[in-house]
Order: C-alpha cells, then structure tokens, then sequence
C-alpha cells in the first residue's frame, strides 16, 4: 500500500503551494507571550514550501510559542501570518502539529491505533464514521514508524521513543502539507531519532513543509536543512550549518556559553540534560 | 422472605418503579458525562455547577417555576461562566471554581433562609428524593438522557480528540472551544436533571466515581463509557433496592453502592498488579 492513496489529489496540494508562491509560511511583525509576558518579539520569518526547518534556543526563547502561533493555538498580540498564502486556521485540515511529549496524559484509556486515526478525524466530519481507506491510512502511517505490531497497545504502555512515533505517525496519516512539531526527537535514542528524521526528510522530498523546535543542536546542524535561531527575536534563519557558528550561538545562549581552552565553546543549557524526564518550560 | 419476592414486592409500588427507571436514566447519563469529566480532571467542575445550580432551584421554586428550568439556567450559566472567567482573568481554574461555587451556593442558601419553614424542603433539595419523582419528571428526564447520549454519538471522534489532545485538534481545525463549551452544558444539564435523584451535594460522585472505576479497570475510552454506564445503573437499581430495605435515603445508598464498587475495583487491580509482579519474579527466577 502506497502512502500515496490517502493523498487528495496532486492537483489540490499543487494548488495550495502554488498559491502561496512557494512560501508556506510567512510571518510579518509577530508579538506573543502569556500574561504580560512577551515570548517572542516582532518575529519576522518565511518559510519556503518544501523546507525542513528546525527552531532552536534557550527554555524560554519562544520555540513553543511561535510554533503555537503557526498552528492558530495562540493569538499573536501583533502582527500576522500566514499559511499558504491565508491566515492561520484556513487550512487547518493540511496542518498536523504534534505537541511536547509533556503535554499528552498518558495514562488516558486509549490505544495507539485510535491516536492515529484522530489524524483522519478532521477531514472525516462530524456523523462520518472511519471507512477502509481511513483504516489503510492509519495501518501505513503505523508500517512507516515501525509500529504496527504494537497497534493495540494503551499509549501509557509505550516507551519514550514509541511514543514520539505515534504522535508523528498520527500527523502523517492526516497527510499534512504543513507539519509542526514540538520536541519530536527530544528524549528518544539515536536509532529512533535516525528514523523519525528520515520521515521528516522524506516528507519535506516530496514538497511538504516541515517545522520542528529542537533542543539537539547535533540534529539540527545534521539533520535538517534550515535553522532559526531563536531568542525571544530572531537571530538567524539559514542553512543549518549555521548551529556552528560561534557567533550564532554566543547571541542566541549568551550566558550559558562557556569558552574551553584552546578555542572552542561548551553550550550550559538544558540541552545537555534534556534527555529523558525532562520536562518542557515554555 | 426468598429473593424473588424481596425483587418483585416493591415493584408493586408505582413510584418504587418511577424511582428505579429513574435512576437507572440517571445513572447510565451521568457516568458517560463522568467519563469525559473524569479524563479532563473536571471533578471539581461538576461539583461546583451542581451547588451553583441551588440558587436557580430556590428561585424557580419561590416563583412558582418549573424547578429544572431554574437550576438548569443557574447551573449552565456558572459552568459556561467558569469557561469564559479562567479564559479572561489570567486566575487558575480552581481558584474561579471556588469563587463562583461558594457564591452561588451562599445565594441560594439566603434565598432559601427567606422561605419560612424551610427545614424540611431543605433536605430534599441537598440529597434528592427520587421516591417522589414525578411521571411528567421522568418524561423530561427520559428526553435529555436520549439527547445526550445522541450527541455523545454523533460527536464521538471531535470530542475524544478534544479531550484527549485539545492542543493537537485545535491546530487541526476542530472548534476546541466550542467543544469545551458543548461539554460544560452537558455536564450541567445532566447534573440539574439528576437533582432530583440524588440531590445537589451527592450528584458529583454519580459523575465521577462510575467513570472513575471504569477507568481503573479497562484500557480504551468506548470501554470505559460502556463500562461505567453499567456500573452507573447496576449502582441506581442496587441502591435503590438497598434504601429500601434498610429505609435509609435513596441519593446516599446509590451513592454508597458506588463507592464501593469503586473500592472492589480498586481491590481487584492492586491483586492484579501484584500477580503481575509476582509472575514476573517468577520468570526471572526461572531463568
């Protein structure tokens, strides 16, 4: 079964970018925060279509709240984006975002497979119940993150690295034009992480628009193809290659950056404990 | 007295069957609203929205309205109140909870002082009677538990994925919020119908404790309203036979008949975990 056969028509998703004149994200003059605190500040930022994009910096730097305000889950107190040329929320349906590991109770009564097919709910509609290519979809989306063996089991029965992969499997079986991810390789081993970024990479390959926030400076540089370095404001957006740039990193860490003799830096930020009970503070 | 005969005796009463059919709509209404409740850690809401109802019931009853009407207006305006203030005021959710349950609560209780002679309805009011269900009652009832259980049914997927990643269907175009909202009236209108069974301070545990043993035991959500629906009328009919023959009142044994229930599973999965630890040993003793 190809993943194709749960695609809607090339024509549609052409259409969308098109559209869009290639850009997939545009985000003109932003502001947000909680409270009275801003998180992020006259945030400017266009995110080609087909780009594998990852946000880094500091706990507190913003990387959850402009990932948010992408996906319509916080109202920006200024300025505005865009998704494929409209505002936020029209093309929700194209749009997966899987959020921080912390943020899902794991102990709710539900199984892999039926997180999966909350993927296929929003294009299903109310009444509607999951038909046998909604069924295909979420059994492919499962195949693809090596999980399908593991389809009937509680969510709370699975360990870190599972858990990341039915989240993502759950954004690919909603075949999203647009994917948005929150730590989606933060805790897990390195076989795992090889694996979801595969996926990711294999999905920005055929056009589709991939934003991940990280914590794991090595994958960013490695593993995707653009980076923003993010510090309450914008510091870079380029290549990834960018992640090694001493000056990059001195701006967007500043004060958890620590010389080492003979020249070379040592970052003192959670990245480097953030490994498995981490938890998120954004 | 043989069992049968202890069954079947009451049954020639007409508000005894009034009473079972119910509680039993009662029940099976009020443990599959607790199953969304339960997974949300709302409890406390449900507790607040039924107190808060109170007002409402001593206002419609001192004008001489339908009593429902009153508390069902009372009970859905705190509830969709409590939404809208955690939203706007930057407070946490148990802190307006608080706020708004006590306030109601104290308003209803000076409306009520201001009736002479109110001793009596009082209890009726706080732990229910459902011997004295009325039919046109059981009628609006029957109705609202229908219409609940439909709406459950027709919006299944959209409220599972609400409840269980509000985040996750919110990006995906799912109205969260109204969702929210959807289930905040729910909850109240179903805790305002089951006042009369069980009254305003026990109605929280006919929400809470069937969904909450049913979580304990099974391990998907249809499974854990099914399952909680069964326990929430097993415990009705149980209870009610229960104040019966003990003539203790009828909100407190359904619910004490629940609570145990609770207790049994509670039992049953600490045995279950420490088989399974024991079992585990054993295999590694094996090797």
């Amino acid at each position: 079964m190809s993943s194709t056969s749960v695609s809607p028509s090339v024509n549609e998703d052409s259409l969308a970018a098109e559209r869009a004149g290639g850009q997939a994200v545009t985000i003109s003059g932003v502001t947000a925060g909680y409270g009275d605190r801003a998180a992020i500040s006259n945030v400017n930022l266009t995110l080609q279509t087909g780009s594998l994009t990852a946000i880094f910096g500091p706990n507190g730097g913003g990387k959850s709240t402009l990932i948010k305000c992408i996906a319509g889950l916080m109202q920006p107190w200024s300025g505005s984006i865009n998704v494929f040329g409209a505002p936020v929320g029209e093309y929700a349906k194209r749009v997966a975002y899987v959020p921080q590991a912390e943020q899902v109770d794991w102990s709710f009564p539900i199984s892999v497979d039926e997180v999966v097919m909350m993927g296929r709910t929003p294009s299903l509609g109310p009444l509607r119940r999951p038909s046998s290519v909604d069924r295909d979809a979420v059994a492919d989306a499962l195949q693809r993150v090596d999980m399908l063996d593991l389809a009937r089991r509680q969510i709370g029965e699975l360990s870190g690295g599972q858990r990341r992969r039915v989240f993502l499997a759950r954004a690919l079986a909603a075949d999203p034009l647009l994917y948005l991810l929150d730590e989606p390789v933060t805790g897990v081993d390195p076989t795992t992480q090889e694996k979801i970024m595969n996926l990711l990479e294999g999905e920005a390959a055929r056009g589709r628009t991939v934003v991940a926030t990280t914590h794991d400076l090595a994958c960013a540089a490695q593993r995707f193809h653009d980076v923003v370095a993010l510090a309450g404001r914008v510091v870079v957006h380029g290549k990834a290659d960018l992640v090694l740039d001493r000056a990059v990193l001195e701006e967007t860490y500043g004060g958890h950056l620590v010389p080492l003799p003979g020249g070379g830096v040592v970052l003192l930020d959670d990245p480097h404990h953030a490994h498995g009970s981490h938890e998120g503070h954004e | 007295m043989n069992p049968i005969d202890f069954l079947l005796a009451p049954l020639e009463y007409e508000f005894f069957v009034r009473a079972l059919v119910a509680s039993a709509l009662v029940g099976v209404a009020c443990a599959v609203v607790g199953a969304f409740v339960v997974l949300k850690g709302m409890s406390f809401v449900g507790d607040a929205v039924s107190h808060s109802a109170f007002p409402g019931v001593v206002l419609a009853y001192l004008l001489g309205l339908p009593i429902i009407l009153g508390g069902a207006v009372a009970a859905i305006g705190t509830a969709l109140g409590i939404g809208a203030l955690t939203r706007r005021s930057g407070l946490r959710a148990d802190a307006v909870i608080g706020v708004l349950f006590a306030g109601m609560f104290a308003l209803g209780v000076a409306l009520f002082s201001s009736i002479p002679n109110y001793v009596g309805d009082l209890f009726h009011f706080l732990f229910g009677d459902v011997l004295g269900i009325s039919f046109a009652d059981l009628i609006s009832l029957a109705v609202l538990a229908s219409l609940l259980l439909l709406i459950v049914w027709v919006l299944w997927k959209e409220l599972l994925f609400a409840t269980f990643d509000p985040l996750g269907a919110g990006a995906a175009g799912l109205p969260v919020r109204r969702l929210d909202d959807l289930l905040l009236i729910l909850i109240a209108v179903t805790i305002v119908v089951s006042l009369q069974a069980v009254g305003i301070v026990l109605v929280v545990a006919m929400i809470t404790t069937p969904a909450a043993t049913a979580q304990l035991l099974v391990k998907r959500f249809g499974q854990m309203i099914a399952l909680a629906a069964l326990i929430g009328v097993t415990s009705s009919l149980v209870g009610l036979y229960v104040s019966y023959a003990l003539d203790i009142a009828s909100g407190a044994s359904i619910v004490l008949t629940e609570t145990f229930a609770f207790l049994v599973a509670l039992l049953i999965t600490s045995i279950r975990k420490r088989v399974r630890a024991n079992r585990a040993v054993a295999q590694e003793s094996v090797r």
